[in-house]
């Protein structure tokens, strides 16, 4: 008995297996009480540089207990530059793949004591957009946007600036050098998210990273997106 | 360009569903796509034809749903349908709003099968 073609219901979300995974890794990370901070932006727009600082600051401005897990599609360089702020650096090397996802940073963080972790960062591959698709168990999810490179990547790329938390002007020792339009790009930020937090910082100044690393001790003490179910859900 | 592997881990689901309903085979995978959901829907259909090469799926179709991405206006107190995502803001009123209730979709709604 032939039945011929008919359409079944499957209703399945594709990423279902990163999601799964990026939810138990939530729940680790709530449990061991590590606050998991995320980076995204284009190559270039500064992460490496802008996190080095702020791992350093943390460490030994305000003795957190601070790492980084890196991702790159080849080399170390990055993790190499990190562990100059004297803390734990792991480097994912992603190969061809063009963003990090939720396998990649539980492999990673295979043998880690998170326990005796405050916050932990993950730097994402430079790319605008493919890591805006995946969940990484992270509790704020952070964009950065470096003034070199025009206002206008936030409608560029609404949908990597949407999933963001917050957002972060970095360069600004040089903005004015390269006519960087700030109410601009405020107002693409704003477009695309609005009521979101934006920092405007120089990792090489120094400028702005106090009132970044006020708003991140902030976060974590009120333990704000550990208890999400995804990274696209509001804080909550 | 992550649509390959989105594609690949479709093919691999409804292979699977497939197998579990007797070894039936896949016409066609019926996508309901999200503005939101990071993949695009051109760059998705061409890789979907590479990944189905060799597989129980080759020769199936991709039919894909854009779904809208709707969020809620704290103003009006509705739904709206957003009219660009360049722009988050109710499309009555125009008030600003952070809230998006959908349009993340990416999702495997049905298969046809035979």
């Amino acid at each position: 008995m032939s039945t011929g073609p008919r359409l079944v219901e499957v209703r399945q979300n594709v990423l279902k297996q990163n999601d799964l995974l990026a939810r138990s890794l939530r729940r680790r990370f709530r449990a061991a009480g590590v606050y998991v901070v995320s980076l995204v932006s284009s190559p270039g727009a500064g992460k490496t540089t802008f996190l080095e600082k702020t791992l350093s600051l943390l460490r030994r401005g305000r003795g957190l207990r601070v790492a980084a897990l890196v991702g790159d599609l080849a080399t170390d360089n990055d993790a190499a530059r990190l562990a100059r702020a004297g803390v734990p650096v792991k480097q994912i090397t992603t190969g061809t793949v063009c963003h990090l996802d939720a396998e990649m940073v539980g492999r990673a963080l295979e043998g880690w004591d998170l326990a005796v972790l405050d916050i932990l960062f993950i730097e994402n591959v430079g790319n605008l957009v493919c890591p805006s698709s995946y969940d990484l168990g992270e509790s704020l999810r952070l964009v950065l946007l470096s003034v070199t490179e025009g206002e206008d990547k936030p409608l560029k790329y609404p949908t990597i600036f949407n999933t963001a938390d917050v957002a972060v002007i970095t360069k600004t020792d040089v903005a004015q050098a390269v006519e960087f339009d700030v109410t601009a790009a405020l107002d693409g930020i704003e477009r695309v998210r609005p009521a979101r937090r934006v920092f405007q910082v120089s990792a090489k100044t120094g400028e702005g990273m106090e009132e970044w690393l006020k708003f991140l001790e902030g976060m974590r003490d009120e333990g704000r997106g550990m208890k999400r179910e995804s990274t696209f859900a509001q804080i909550g | 360009m992550h649509e390959l592997s989105i594609a690949m881990s479709m093919i691999e689901m409804a292979a699977e569903e497939a197998a579990r309903r007797g070894g039936a085979q896949v016409n066609a995978i019926h996508l309901r796509l999200g503005p939101l959901s990071g993949v695009v829907k051109e760059a998705l259909l061409f890789s979907y034809d590479v990944a189905c090469e060799g597989t129980p799926l080759e020769g199936s179709r991709l039919v894909v749903e854009e779904a809208p991405v709707v969020v809620y206006c704290p103003t009006c107190e509705e739904e709206r349908t957003l009219a660009s995502v360049q722009r988050f803001c109710c499309s009555v009123c125009e008030t600003p709003t952070p809230q998006v209730l959908r349009g993340r979709e990416l999702e495997v709604v049905a298969l046809e099968i035979e």
